[in-house]
This record gives C-alpha cells, structure tokens and sequence, in this order.
C-alpha cells in the first residue's frame, strides 16, 4: 500500500475530487493547511500598514491506496491540480507498513479497497449520463 | 444640547419665560435616540473588535460592553451631577448625586422633555466616550486596570468636560459651538487614547509583526451600526423633534457620505485598492467631524465639512504606522484628528440661517478663535488628567499582564473563553478542579465516566 499525500490550491480542489472520482478512487482525507512553495507573496494593506502574506492556503489530501491504484490516483491529481503557475503543489507517495479499517477490522490492500459498489455505480452511470 | 452651544443668551430667555410643558414627540424622539446612542457601544465593540487579532476579540469586546455597566452606573450616581448640577464654570455640583431630584418633570436644561430621560440620554454618551478609548490599548491591558480606569476617567475627566461646554461650564459661556460633542466626547477621547496607548505602551510585537485584523467583516458591521446609532447621538442632541433634529439627522447622512467617497478616492491613488477597512474608518471619521456642526450647519456645510475631515485623519493613519507610537486601532487619527477638524470647520461653516451662528465664511472670522480655545481646553485637560489617573492606577496595580499572557491572548488571561472556541478535545474538568492555575486543568481531576458506561 501507498498513502499519497498531495498539497494542492484550494481553489483545485473540487477539480481534483471530481478526478479522483472518475478515476474511481475513493476514500479521502481533507485538510486545510498553509504553506509556502516558492510563489509570490500576497502583499495586503490595513490602514497605513503593508503585509506580505508568506505563507498561503493550501489543501492537503491524504489517500490510501493499494499499489495497483497508485499511478492512475497520480495521474488524477496532477492532471487536474495543474495551473502552470508556481505554487501548484505537491504529491508525495509514501510507503505504509500496515493498514487497518475500523469498521470491519480488515488490513492492509482490503482495507483501502472501496466497499460499496452500489454507490461507484451510480456514480458511473451519472457520469456516464450525462 | 444645541441649547448650551447656541449662546448663553437663549439658555437664560428659555429659563425666563413660562415654564414649557413636556411635549409628547420631542420625549419619544429622545427616548428612541437614548437607545440608538446605547447601540453605538456595542458597535464600537465589533468595529474595534473585527480590528484585532483572534486571540483579543472577547477582551476587545467587553472593553465596550463592560462600559455600558460601569459608566452607567457612575454616571447615575455621580457623574451626572458632577457634569450638569449646578456648580462653578469648572465643575458641578452635587445637587444631582443618586439621582436626587432627578424626575419626571421637566429638566432645567430640557424643559420638553423628563429630566429623567435628559440625564439618562447623556448617560449613553458618557458610556460610549470612555469606551472609545479602549481602541489605543487593545490587546495589552489588563482588565481589572481598565475597569477601574474607565470607572475613574468617566468622573475625573469626561464630566468636567461636559460641565465646561454643557453643562454651564466657562467654555459654553465663551461661545464656543460643540452640538453633539466633538470637543466633549471625540477630541476628549482621542487626546486620552494617545496617552493611554503612551502610557500602557505598545504591544510586546509592535513593529516587528504585522497584526492584521481578523475579521474585517466585524469592522464594517460595527461601522455601518455606529453610523445608524449617530443619527440619534446628533439628531437627538437637539433635545426634541426639532427642524433643527431633522438638519442634525440629514447632515449626519451627507458629512459621512462625503467622506466616505473621499476616503475611497485617496485609497483608489495613493494605496491603489480601495480597502474596506479604509471605507469604515472614512465613515467613522465623517461621523466624528460633524458631530459638532451638526446642528449649527446647512446641508452643503456638512458635505464640506466630511470630504475636508477625510484628508487629514487618512494621512495621520498612514503616519501613525511609521511611527513607534502603537495607538492601536487609531483612535487619535479618527476622533483626536476628526474632532478637531470638525470643531474648526464648525467655526468656518456655522450659519445664523440654519440654526446656528455666523461662522467664518459669512465674515465671522473670531468664531474660529473661540473654536480653538475649545480644542486647545480639551486636549490639555484630557491629556494630563488621563496620564495623572492612568500613573496613580499604575502605583496600585500593573497596568499590563505578563509578556506570555500578551502571547497567549487576553480571551484566555483575562476571561478564560475563547471567542472562536471549537470544542474539540474540550474535556470536562470536576467542581474541584477550578481551583487549577487559571486556563489549565489539572489532568488528574478530569472526569472520568463510570466503569459500567466503558464495558458492554
């Protein structure tokens, strides 16, 4: 297994989620965060006063995936979280030791498998709807 | 109030004729401003509070509300008399103290309506007048020394200073025009802001980080609340249902207005973004400089009189930030600097036709003088009765909490809340355990549920 983090603009977001859902990945952690990679500051100004905002919002997913899922969840973000300007992001693959769903108590690949075709299909099919 | 502005001449003609009867609309007009001035307090809490950083929003907050308690109270039992009993051209007396012959008949300053309701109508000014000041030392005072400082200020300062102008006092006699309290209330407040942001000090990081206000929003609500609360705090200083509450109540909608669009426009050249922190302080500053024209001045008077404030209040905001100075949310700039152009421009735009005196532009130059004998008054009094009180506090209690209190916030120190609490990770403390250091509970006081909830 893999836990892909990825730190993306915020503004991305609902692009990458919808990616990731096509590319029929599911199961997602979500955090707002701030960072700082490299683009220009913010300069805002209160009253008589200047401020260079250095560090800007960001978005952090976490995704766990088995190995078979790592390129194609990859490729999801980076194909939808693009702008082509600095501060686009980042998306690290980490390696996991263990893995364990609370729920059902299942580990390691089962337990980042997605549970509910039911609702992958519905999704497909509105997609593919429309 | 309009009467004492006018000339002694016409308070003494009022006395001398029949005694007047109390009207019915000139009550419920100033009931219903009492109670739109009392709203400007809790305004003033959320534009200064929305200034501030998170961590201060409470303590912000009930620097204004905690006015509404202890001025109130001082004001009834003392400070009114101090500020209108009969008394020397420096003070009142004590007549009035408790309230003593306070009633529902006719008030010697306000034969139309209940001297009840006049005495209750300058309460609210005095609350929101040493609330004002608050605005210099956000973020680093301790509470209790405020309190006590506002309790204080509103005897030793503000009261003699009505008394001056109002009240009977040597500046009413001399002529000089304040409708509403330019002088009394925004030149007063923002000669003791200056001091008290002196004599407190800056805020540990002042000059080295930026504190930008968290939440902007907050600032133009308070600011668009004061703004409505200002039609009563002008229209309702004349003291009935006028023609001259109604000049009041209109120039209280242009003078902002002006310089509001002038404020933008500075914004738009020199800071090239038309800031919204900058819109609510440009409303406020209209605000402040016709206060003291308002009933004095034509309508076109109080257009001039707002867009001209604009000019010098916005450059003192942007000296002000150079400057070691931490005047923490430009109290000075706004009601120091604003009052004192109003009070001026009052001199310049005063009109015998619409209620007031002949003014500078229509010849009578000397009024001008008089308004500056008045502003001088105001910022010597107030400046060194503000240091002297804020010193002699100082000898019994610190003025400021420790440098990692300040670190922490005053939410915390000073009222043990949070104003944007989010609960998690909130743990139930036992009775026996407040006895805790303040703001930390001892972990082996935490509540823990009985064995029977844990096992199934």
């Amino acid at each position: 297994m893999k836990l892909i983090v990825a730190i993306i603009r915020p503004e991305k977001l609902s692009e990458v989620m919808e990616a990731l859902y096509r590319a029929e990945v599911r199961g997602l952690t979500v955090a707002g965060v701030q960072g700082h990679g490299g683009e220009l500051e913010k300069v805002e100004t209160y009253r008589g006063l200047t401020v260079k905002m250095e560090l800007q919002d960001k978005v952090r997913l976490e995704i766990g995936v088995s190995e078979n899922f790592v390129e194609r969840t990859v490729r999801a973000i980076l194909a939808s979280a693009r702008t082509g300007e600095v501060g686009d992001g980042k998306v690290f693959v980490l390696p996991v030791e263990k893995v364990y769903r609370i729920r059902t108590g299942e580990e390691d690949s089962e337990a980042v498998t997605p549970q509910d075709p039911g609702i992958t299909e519905l999704l497909s099919q509105m997609t593919a709807g429309k | 109030m309009a009467f004492a502005g006018m000339t002694p001449l016409l308070t003494g003609a009022i006395l001398q004729t029949a005694p007047v009867e109390l009207s019915g609309a000139d009550t419920a007009w100033v009931l219903i401003s009492a109670a739109l001035v009392l709203l400007m307090t809790p305004a003033l809490g959320f534009f200064y509070g929305g200034l501030v950083r998170s961590k201060n929003i409470l303590n912000t907050l009930m620097m204004s509300f905690a006015s509404l308690g202890v001025v109130s109270v001082t004001w009834a039992l003392l400070g009114y008399s101090l500020a209108f009993a009969p008394g020397s051209a420096w003070l009142g007396g004590l007549d009035y103290a408790f309230l003593r012959g306070v009633g529902l008949e006719g008030g010697p300053l306000s034969p139309a309506i209940p001297h009840l309701l006049f005495m209750a109508y300058q309460g609210t000014f005095a609350i929101i007048t040493a609330a004002l000041i608050s605005g210099a030392i956000v973020e680093r005072m301790k509470f209790g020394p405020y309190l006590v400082f506002i309790t204080l200020w509103s005897l030793v300062v503000y009261a003699p200073m009505v008394h001056w102008v109002w009240g009977g006092g040597w500046l009413g006699s001399l002529g000089a025009l304040d409708f509403a309290g330019g002088t009394v209330v925004h030149i007063n407040a923002g000669i003791a802001a200056v001091v008290a942001a002196i004599v407190v000090g800056g805020r540990k990081d002042w000059g080295r980080q930026a504190p930008v206000p968290h939440n902007v929003t907050y600032a133009l609500l308070g600011a668009g609340l004061l703004w409505f609360g200002w039609f009563g705090f002008n229209g309702g200083s004349a003291l009935g249902a006028t023609p001259t509450a109604v000049l009041a109540f209109v120039n209280t909608m242009l003078a902002p207005a002006a310089t509001l669009v002038v404020w933008m426009i500075l914004d738009a050249l020199l800071s090239k973004k038309i800031t919204a922190v900058g819109a609510a302080t440009g409303i406020v500053v209209g605000l402040v400089a016709v206060t003291p024209a308002a009933g004095f001045v034509g309508p076109l008077g109080a257009l001039a009189i707002g867009g001209i404030a604009a000019i010098p209040s916005y450059f003192a905001i942007q000296y002000r930030s150079r400057t070691r100075l931490d005047d923490s949310l430009d109290v000075w700039a706004a009601h120091g600097t604003g009052g004192i152009v109003g009070a001026l421009l009052t001199g310049v735009f005063a009109s015998e036709v619409w209620g007031g005196k002949l003014g500078a532009i229509d010849g009578n130059v000397g009024l001008i003088g008089t308004q500056a004998i008045a502003v001088a008054a105001a910022l010597a009094y107030s400046g060194i009765a503000t240091v002297v009180l804020l010193k002699a506090i100082e000898l019994v209690m610190p003025l400021r909490p420790k440098v990692n209190e300040e670190g922490v916030g005053m939410d915390i120190v000073a009222h043990g809340e949070e104003g944007y609490a989010r609960g998690e990770g909130a743990v139930l403390v036992l009775p026996d355990a407040v006895s805790a250091p303040k703001g930390y509970a001892a972990r082996d006081n935490v509540h823990v549920p009985a064995a029977s909830h844990s096992t199934l």
